[in-house]
This record gives C-alpha cells, sequence and structure tokens, in this order.
C-alpha cells in the first residue's frame, strides 16, 4: 500500500506541474514565453527540428546519433583501457608504485578542464570529444577496478592458489568476478561522466550533437528548443544508465 | 608477494621520471610546435609568470578569486536549500511523496545543460553560473541528507517519543546528529561536482574567471597558458576536498559523545 501511495502522489504531482506549466505560460503568460517556453512551443520547436533540414545543420535524430556515438566510443576506449589498468595495479605493488604518483597528479584536473587542451590539439574534430569523454570515463573505471581488486577476500585467493589453479584460471575465474561488482560501479560512474563531460565538451566546441543543439538555441535565445534539447539530454542519460543496470545484473546473476 | 619498500618507493619516482622524460623528448623534438606542446618547465614558467602578470585582464590568482567566490555562492545555496529539504523529506512521507518524482525528473539533466537557461535568466555575470553550479551541486546534498535522515535508528526516535521530546527537541537533538555524517559526506561529492560545474560554466559563460583564463589560452593556442589553468583548478580542487575531508574526521569523531 505504502508504495501504491508513493505511485499515486507521485503521477498527481507530475500532472499538477504540467497544468502549472500549461497555466502559467500558454493560458495566462504570467511566465513571459521569452523565458521559459510554453508546451506549444516546445512541440513547434520539436516538430522543427525532426523533419530535414532539422536545427543547428541537422536534425534531432542525428545530432542524437552523433552523440551517442561518441559516447559510446568513449566510454568503451575508457573501459578497456582503465579496468585492465586497474585491475594490474591492484594485482602487483611494484606495477601500482610505478604508475601511481602519475596519475595522483593528474586524477584533480576535473574532467571538463580538458576541454581547452583538447580543442588545442585536436580542433572541433570528433577526436577532441572523444579524448575528453575518454578522460572523464577513466578515472572512475580505473579507481574502482582497483579496488575491487583489493577487496577480494584474501581466503578465496589462497585456497584456489592451493588448489592448483594456474595465475590465467586465478584471474579469470576468481579475481576478476571478485571485482565485479565495484568494476561495475565504477563503469556506471563512468558512463554518467562521460555524458555530462560530452554535453560540455560539444557546448564548447563542436558542430553537432545535442550540446550544438543547446548552445544554437541559446544564441538564436529559442526557449523552445532549448527545452527539448535538455529534454533528450536527460531521456538518453536515464536511457544509458537503465541499460548498464540491466548489463550488470546479466554480469552477476550471483549478487542481486 | 613481499616487496621491499624501498623498491616501491624507487618505483615511484622512476614513473614519474618516465612520465615527465617522455614529456620533455616529446616536446623538445624539432617537429612538434611548442606552442602546441610545450615542455613542463615552460609550463611552470608560465604559471609562476601568470601570478605578476595579466592575461585576460588579470593575474591567475584574481581569475581564481572570482572563480571561488562564484563558487561559494553556488554551493553555499545548494547546500541552504538542499540539506534542509532532505532532511525534512526523510521526515515527512506526503513531502517525499510530492518532491521525489520531480527530483527524479530532473536529475538527468547534466548539470551542464543548463547553461542556456542560465543565461537567458540570470546572465553571464554572476547569477548564470551561480545556477550551473547549484545544479552540480543540488542533488548530492539533498540524496545524503535525505538518506541520513531515513537511516536513523527507528528506536532512538520511539525512545525520544515515549520520553516526551517534542518534534522540534527530535528534530535538533536526534535526527539531525545523527543524520550529520552522512550530510558532510554528501556536501564533499557536491563541492566536487560544483567545482567541476563551474569551470564547464566558465568555459562557456563568463568574462573571468579560471575557465576563462583557460578559454583565452586556448584560442590564443598557448597550450602553457591553458596547462597553468589546469594546475590552478587541480590545486583548488584537492584544497577544497582536503577542508571538507577534514570536516568529516571532525563530525566523525563527535558521533557518539554527547
Amino acid at each position: 500500500m505504502k508504495n501504491r501511495a508513493r505511485l499515486v502522489t507521485g503521477i498527481i504531482t507530475l500532472l499538477a506541474v504540467c497544468a502549472m506549466w500549461y497555466l502559467t505560460t500558454q493560458a495566462t503568460h504570467l511566465i513571459s514565453t521569452g523565458r521559459f517556453p510554453s508546451p506549444a512551443d516546445v512541440y513547434t520547436a520539436a516538430r522543427q527540428i525532426s523533419h530535414p533540414p532539422g536545427y543547428a545543420n541537422a536534425t534531432i535524430w542525428q545530432h542524437i546519433v552523433q552523440s551517442l556515438e561518441l559516447v559510446v566510443l568513449g566510454f568503451l576506449v575508457a573501459a578497456a583501457t582503465g579496468v585492465p589498468l586497474g585491475i594490474a595495479m591492484g594485482l602487483s605493488p611494484r606495477f601500482e608504485a610505478f604508475v601511481n604518483p602519475v596519475f595522483l597528479m593528474i586524477r584533480p584536473v576535473p574532467p571538463l578542464a580538458w576541454i581547452p587542451l583538447a580543442v588545442v590539439w585536436f580542433g572541433l574534430s570528433a577526436a577532441a570529444q572523444i579524448f575528453v569523454v575518454w578522460f572523464a570515463a577513466f578515472v572512475p573505471a580505473l579507481i574502482n577496478a582497483y579496488t575491487g581488486v583489493r577487496t577480494v577476500d584474501r581466503t578465496l585467493i589462497e585456497a584456489a592458489r592451493i588448489h592448483g589453479a594456474s595465475r590465467r584460471r586465478l584471474l579469470t575465474d576468481v579475481i576478476v568476478p571478485g571485482a565485479l561488482p565495484f568494476i561495475f560501479t565504477g563503469l556506471r560512474l563512468s558512463l554518467q561522466a562521460s555524458w555530462t563531460t560530452l554535453i560540455a565538451a560539444q557546448l564548447v566546441g563542436s558542430i553537432a550533437g545535442l550540446g550544438h543543439v543547446l548552445i544554437v538555441a541559446s544564441i538564436d535565445i529559442y526557449p523552445g528548443m532549448i527545452f527539448y534539447g535538455m529534454l533528450w539530454v536527460a531521456i538518453l542519460g536515464a536511457a544509458m544508465t537503465f541499460v548498464l543496470a540491466q548489463t550488470e545484473r546479466l554480469a552477476m546473476p550471483w549478487h542481486q | 608477494m613481499s616487496v621491499r619498500r624501498r623498491d616501491l618507493i624507487a618505483l615511484s619516482f622512476a614513473g614519474t621520471a618516465v612520465f615527465f622524460g617522455v614529456w620533455w623528448l616529446v616536446a623538445s623534438n624539432k617537429h612538434v610546435n611548442a606552442l602546441i606542446l610545450p615542455d613542463p618547465v615552460k609550463v611552470i614558467a608560465t604559471f609562476v609568470y601568470l601570478t605578476s602578470h595579466t592575461f585576460a585582464n588579470y593575474t591567475i590568482q584574481q581569475h581564481l578569486g572570482s572563480s571561488l567566490l562564484r563558487f561559494t555562492y553556488g554551493f553555499v545555496l545548494a547546500a541552504v536549500i538542499g540539506v534542509p529539504l532532505g532532511l525534512a523529506m526523510g521526515w515527512l512521507r506526503w513531502l517525499d511523496y510530492i518532491v521525489s518524482p520531480l527530483f527524479e525528473a530532473v536529475r538527468f539533466v547534466a548539470p551542464i545543460a543548463w547553461v542556456p537557461f542560465a543565461v537567458l535568466w540570470f546572465g553571464t555575470g554572476i547569477g548564470g553560473p551561480v545556477l550551473i553550479i547549484f545544479a552540480g551541486a543540488f542533488p548530492p546534498c539533498l540524496v545524503n541528507a535525505y538518506r541520513g535522515a531515513r537511516h536513523v535508528d527507528r528506536n532512538l526516535i520511539e525512545a525520544a517519543q515515549t520520553l516526551g521530546a517534542s518534534d522540534r527537541t527530535i528534530i535538533f537533538q536526534v535526527l539531525l546528529p545523527a543524520a550529520l555524517p552522512s550530510i558532510v559526506a554528501g556536501l564533499r561529492i557536491s563541492a566536487g561536482l560544483g567545482w567541476q560545474s563551474l569551470i564547464g560554466a566558465e568555459l562557456i559563460v563568463v568574462s573571468a574567471g579560471i575557465g576563462y583564463l583557460m578559454v583565452q589560452g586556448q584560442s590564443n593556442l598557448d597550450t602553457a597558458i591553458v596547462m597553468s589553468g589546469m594546475i590552478a583548478i587541480g590545486l583548488v580542487g584537492v584544497a577544497i576536498d582536503v577542508a571538507l575531508r577534514q570536516l568529516e574526521r571532525l563530525v566523525g569523531g563527535t558521533r557518539g559523545m554527547a
């Protein structure tokens, strides 16, 4: 019953907010549509950008594909580099000692602060955005893989060793599965950081993508389009988090 | 498995040396433009130079000063609204039911995506960036205060009620002290996110501040200035984190002593 009360109140609240939105903007013009769009403005913007020629050089679908491509690419490269490096650091104290000082120096610089550097190095290209997304996702992926390996139960490792497990089997059957919950936590943080960073990178310097839509709409003072762009940023952010959560459940059926 | 401590320290130095060595080698290559990749010494020299000479109208300290001012406004605003609201949501179920769906609906908008509305509503001076910092710093404040209030031992509250404590007394003597560690942890996370969002905001909208310094360095294709900005941002970020870590320890230490 408690959950039902929560659900009903939630739906009523959201409906009330939508009704208030309509009343204050469209019906009474209490809030000027130059400041915040009315539902009709958002609808107009949505229609304009959905069909060619679209807005800011492309339709919304092309912008979405562009953004998703870059975020997935950057995220995958980060996961493919950060997780193995983190595992290696967790396994070998020597390797950790070798890499850690440099990592500690670079880590406090937030991903967004790499954007100007990326633009100097790679221009307004996709490479600049992938570089920044990679950095944003790399740090949490590495830290959590490292922590995961370090928290694997020592007894399990010793037991596997006594039973004659090879180094390789030890890694694939004991250490990686043991570290998996942490690795996934890291990947979730990575994905969120990637998305925020990509939007920022596209706001600062790009020729397509959702961030580009936002900045063009901002320059044009087009509130309806700003709202619609933000809506897609939120929807895709939520969708990616959901997909990763599902993957996590599939990868770790024992960890519910 | 036993590795001698001395070996590890030597390896740490070796790793650092390799990093700077490779950087130096690449930077001193004739085919690499010194403006695109300056060597480490040039970056340090530029950083020092910027402390006494103005670039983009101000010295690096003045840029940092205006960034920190904006950060403080946004962060304090987030804490002052987020923490009490989170606590109230943990305490009053109806408020939780009303605010939660709204919060969930807005949560997935990346803080930086607020830039266009921030500019439209509050301009590019101080109001716009403050809204973006607020958007970054607000969620952890609220979520952690809420969790702190929800995880207070029910027995403690019921005991206080049985002994005749008023709601006010319970909130200030039981709820708040018990939720404090969680709140402070939330503040630390939100300071980090707020600082990040500030950099994003300054890259786009303002005419002073450390992010602006970097953008100006970028348009001059002067990597040494961009890197100086990155160093300054990193140092301040670490300083903020250390300060809040101290606060965290302080709060953790007093817990259960009263």
